[in-house]
């Protein structure tokens, strides 16, 4: 592990700043009592965690933008199919503690008249096949599409463009209530998750560590790739596909690969963000989530990973701030943030934080 | 024939029911079984031939009766009352008729004068109907209303049919004759032949003709109906085919086979005319979407911007349309005319101010170029929320983009259709004549082919590219006039066309006009024959893969720039 975080200040420090973050807000919030000033309320916890989520969600984006060139704006799919798995066995474990108190069947199916359960939720009862579902379905789609995608040559503005119409038609798709994932509502309701309540402050923290590891280990892996041959080529590519080709790499399957892990990814990171938010609805698919999570990227700064971290953390955090103390100025905010970092900040903050670090 | 069979007549005879005894109902709808019946026709006209001798002399007479009459409470009165009016044939009885079907009759309490009202601010203005008096103003509540009840409706409408009929105006005849199909019987036709000796204009003749053949598909006599068939063979009336699904299946061998005959040819014809109306509709439909993806294709194709912000440039045009509405509310159709130039000056110099301000710093950086727009759409939709409101905004439409061109009875264009259609290409034309005959289209191609080269040949190339990107941003802003029409004005519905603009313009191929304006009616004419079976939603799903699809073959578009300028 120190021989990849060599020569990562950045990744260094964002590892031990993300343990200690694992470690405290526990500790703050279930050993300091409440009333004390360093207690952390669990909505708190739920919201960091969230954060956390997004920072996973936003590393697939880098790793994919940052060292491979390819602007995918279809990611929040890959999430979002990644929560609708995870979404599906929270859904059946509801049984009969649903509105209707049908024991087989999700409320919505009882609302829609269906006699039985459609066959691609079966199997979702089982929390390992579930878990399997979480990176296989993303990384399906992203192994279909990119194998179509990189052999065809599609690239630059033109993959952009592709990725974003799949996420919109996907988007599409599950507002259709025939599609049998509860339509216009999406997956609520959720109870409980391995036997344990979702309300309960101790289910709040294990999610929030459970994202925390899978940050790190998310940071780890992408870091492990793009020090490696693969992940050089991937940069060579970005920098001159045709040259890379010319030497005689197979270009389309070192892009197939990357794209594919970064998929699953943003997979598993949707699939951490349902259970502590509770709901998952096809507006996660909107195209305009998608162009955002690249924005917390452009951000944060590209090409450094942790970059990408610190980018959804700072962007998500004034989204909250500002929605809940001035909901008019979040946009104008927001819009002139993306402005100002593509015009002065090339490289985000990080970027600029590198600069200033450099001339002290 | 029991009670519940008469109620299978429809309102025709339903209605009749208190104006007659049930005796007279049940004669009445014997000798029109298969028909529904106008009930006023028959004794109107009954009426009508019996009394015509004497009507000269008892006309005043009568008209004042009926007026009388016309007050009273009971709705078999006001019937009655109706039936007497229409004898008169007085010029004074349609507007009458009008104003009651409207609930616009009245009569004063005090002295009982039967009066028309207009709605007015201290209650209505009356003018009286028996001498086109001038009564002033009344307050309401020296008035009373003669109420109408559904079946008096129906009969007001029928009896305005046919006082049309005797109309000197043949646009009033012929939607007259239109009123009357598929609700005439014997009566209400031995009518209509009488009208036809004097009628002159060959297009209500033809339709009364076509009225008369389809009753004649119930003659007793077999050669009256095998000549109905065969004059109807072409005819595509629903009515038609409703009596011939009756007879196909009939006893007679010889009337069953032509009847099928003729269903099946007129089957084929309605299949046809289905086509051409879908057709019609995936045109429109492809008009839009060349009008959204026509800006996109100057900034995005010829200058390689991806401009998000289109989307909010096209509402901005839109909402140009609602401020000029709001300044001139009386004049809604010269309002729209103004908003055409109005909003492709108010996007444009928007468009100018956003390629001066940031595009400008970003050129050669496509995917940077994304982000910022994006930021910029953030802030215009933000912008309009803060202004107007977060709510729609209502555009009104003149009244001239209303109604439809019939053609025939199956195939009816819709004004406002026609006129996208049109107005998009008066758009394209405007545009393509601006980039291959202007000066400055010379310079637009000069500096997207070889940006250095035509600096060298004097072209000023960063003042081109802010004319270029706002030509194309004031292009989305007449697009928008154009969409206010259509659909919902509101901050986000630059959204909603912003991913159709991109599909189109990369599915006809970047940097070619032409592309676009065959890509977008292509995607149109085939979303529109998708939805009859795959439903609207599951159309543009399949739309969308089907250009994710096509990329992957054709990775740039249906018509690729060729030669040194596509490697770039």
């Amino acid at each position: 592990m120190m021989s990849l975080l060599k020569g990562d200040r950045g990744g260094q420090i964002f590892l031990v700043l993300l343990t200690v973050l694992a470690v405290l807000i526990p500790i703050f919030n279930l050993i300091i009592p409440e009333g004390s000033a360093f207690h952390v309320s669990t909505y708190t916890v739920t919201l960091l965690g969230k954060y956390l989520a997004f920072a996973l969600l936003a590393l697939s984006v880098d790793l994919v933008w940052g060292y491979m060139g390819i602007l995918s704006l279809g990611h929040g799919a890959f999430f979002a199919l990644g929560g609708y798995a995870m979404g599906m066995y929270l859904m059946l474990q509801i049984g009969d503690r649903g509105v209707y108190g049908n024991p087989d069947l999700p409320d919505f199916m009882v609302f829609l008249n269906w006699e039985e359960i459609p066959w691609f939720w079966h199997g979702f009862d089982n929390f390992w096949f579930a878990m399997i579902m979480v990176a296989l379905v993303p990384g399906l789609l992203a192994f279909i599409f990119g194998a179509l995608a990189f052999r065809s040559r599609v690239t630059g503005v033109y993959l952009s463009i592709i990725t974003q119409a799949l996420t919109y038609a996907l988007l599409l798709a599950f507002f259709r209530n025939e599609m049998g994932f509860g339509g216009n509502n999406g997956l609520t309701d959720f109870k409980d998750i391995l036997g344990f309540s979702l309300q309960s402050d101790n289910t709040r923290i294990a999610l929030f560590i459970a994202s925390a590891i899978a940050l790190a280990l998310g940071y780890l892996s992408c870091r492990a790739i793009v020090v490696s041959r693969l992940g050089r080529v991937a940069v060579a590519i970005r920098d001159s596909e045709d040259r890379v080709r010319f030497i005689g790499y197979r270009v389309d399957r070192v892009k197939l690969a990357i794209f594919t892990f970064s998929a699953v990814l943003a997979g598993v990171a949707g699939a951490l963000y349902v259970p502590q938010v509770g709901i998952i609805n096809p507006g996660e698919f909107s195209p305009l989530r998608s162009i955002e999570l690249v924005v917390w990227v452009a951000i944060g700064g590209r090409t450094t990973l942790y970059g990408a971290v610190l980018g959804a953390f700072i962007v998500n955090y004034s989204k909250t701030y500002l929605t809940g103390v001035a909901p008019e100025t979040w946009l104008f905010a927001l819009g002139a943030l993306f402005v100002f970092v593509t015009l002065y900040l090339p490289n985000g903050i990080v970027g600029l934080l590198k600069r200033k670090g450099g001339k002290a | 024939m029991s009670h519940g069979h008469l109620f299978s007549f429809g309102r025709g005879v339903f209605f009749l029911a208190p104006i007659f005894s049930n005796q007279d109902v049940l004669v009445m709808s014997f000798f029109s079984m298969k028909n529904r019946i106008l009930p006023f026709l028959i004794i109107s006209l009954i009426l009508l031939f019996s009394s015509s001798s004497f009507a000269e002399t008892t006309n005043s007479e009568s008209f004042k009766q009926a007026l009388e009459l016309l007050q009273s409470k009971s709705y078999n009165k006001k019937g009655k009352a109706i039936e007497q009016l229409v004898i008169t044939k007085d010029e004074r009885v349609q507007p009458i008729l009008e104003a009651m079907l409207k609930a616009r009759l009245f009569y004063t309490k005090e002295d009982k004068i039967t009066v028309i009202g207009k709605k007015h601010d201290d209650g209505f203005s009356l003018v009286s109907v028996l001498d086109q008096k001038d009564l002033g103003v009344l307050s309401k509540s020296k008035l009373k209303k003669i109420k109408v009840n559904n079946k008096l409706r129906g009969v007001l409408r029928a009896s305005i049919a046919t006082l049309s009929l005797s109309s000197p105006d043949a646009d009033k005849r012929l939607s007259a004759v239109k009123q009357m199909l598929g609700k005439t019987n014997d009566t209400g036709i031995a009518f209509l032949k009488a009208h036809l000796k004097s009628e002159k204009d060959t297009a209500v003749r033809e339709k009364i003709e076509t009225l008369i053949s389809i009753n004649d598909l119930n003659s007793s006599d077999k050669a009256v109906k095998l000549a109905a068939i065969k004059t109807l063979f072409n005819d595509l009336n629903p009515e038609t085919r409703n009596q011939l699904e009756t007879l196909k299946d009939s006893d007679d061998a010889e009337i069953a086979t032509a009847s099928q005959n003729a269903l099946k040819n007129i089957q084929k014809k309605l299949g046809f005319y289905e086509k051409v109306n879908t057709v019609f509709f995936g045109l429109s439909l492809g008009s839009v979407l060349v009008l959204a993806a026509i800006g996109l294709a100057i900034t995005f194709g010829v200058m390689g911007v991806i401009n998000m912000a289109h989307g909010e440039l096209i509402m901005l045009g839109a909402y140009t349309t609602y401020v000029i509405q709001q300044i001139m509310p009386n004049h809604i159709g010269l309002s729209l005319v103004i908003a055409v130039p109005a909003a492709f000056i108010v996007s444009g110099s928007v468009g100018v101010l956003i390629e001066r301000l940031v595009i400008r710093h970003l050129y050669g950086r496509p995917l940077e170029t994304l982000l910022a727009t994006f930021g910029i759409s953030l802030i215009l939709q933000q912008a309009i929320r803060s202004i107007f409101s977060p709510l729609n905004r209502a555009v009104e439409t003149p009244s001239w983009m209303s109604g439809a061109l019939e053609i025939n009875p199956a195939l009816a264009l819709t004004y406002n259709r026609l006129y996208i259609i049109f107005f998009c290409l008066a758009v394209f034309a405007f545009l393509y004549l601006i980039i291959k005959r202007t000066s400055l289209g010379l310079s637009v191609q000069a500096v997207s082919q070889n940006r250095s080269m035509a600096r060298a040949m004097g072209i000023r190339a960063s003042r081109v590219d802010a004319l270029t990107f706002g030509l194309g941003s004031g292009i989305a802003g007449i697009a928008g006039v154009a969409l206010s029409q259509l659909t919902n004005v509101g901050p986000s519905m630059g959204q909603d066309y912003i991913i159709d603009s991109f599909m189109v313009v990369v599915f006809g191929g970047v940097g070619n006009l032409w592309g676009t304006l065959i890509s977008g009616f292509t995607l149109g004419i085939a979303n529109k024959f998708m939805e009859p079976w795959a439903g609207a939603v599951l159309a543009k799903i399949l739309v969308l893969v089907f250009i994710i699809l096509f990329i992957q073959k054709r990775p740039r578009g249906l018509f690729p720039k060729k030669g040194r300028a596509a490697e770039s």
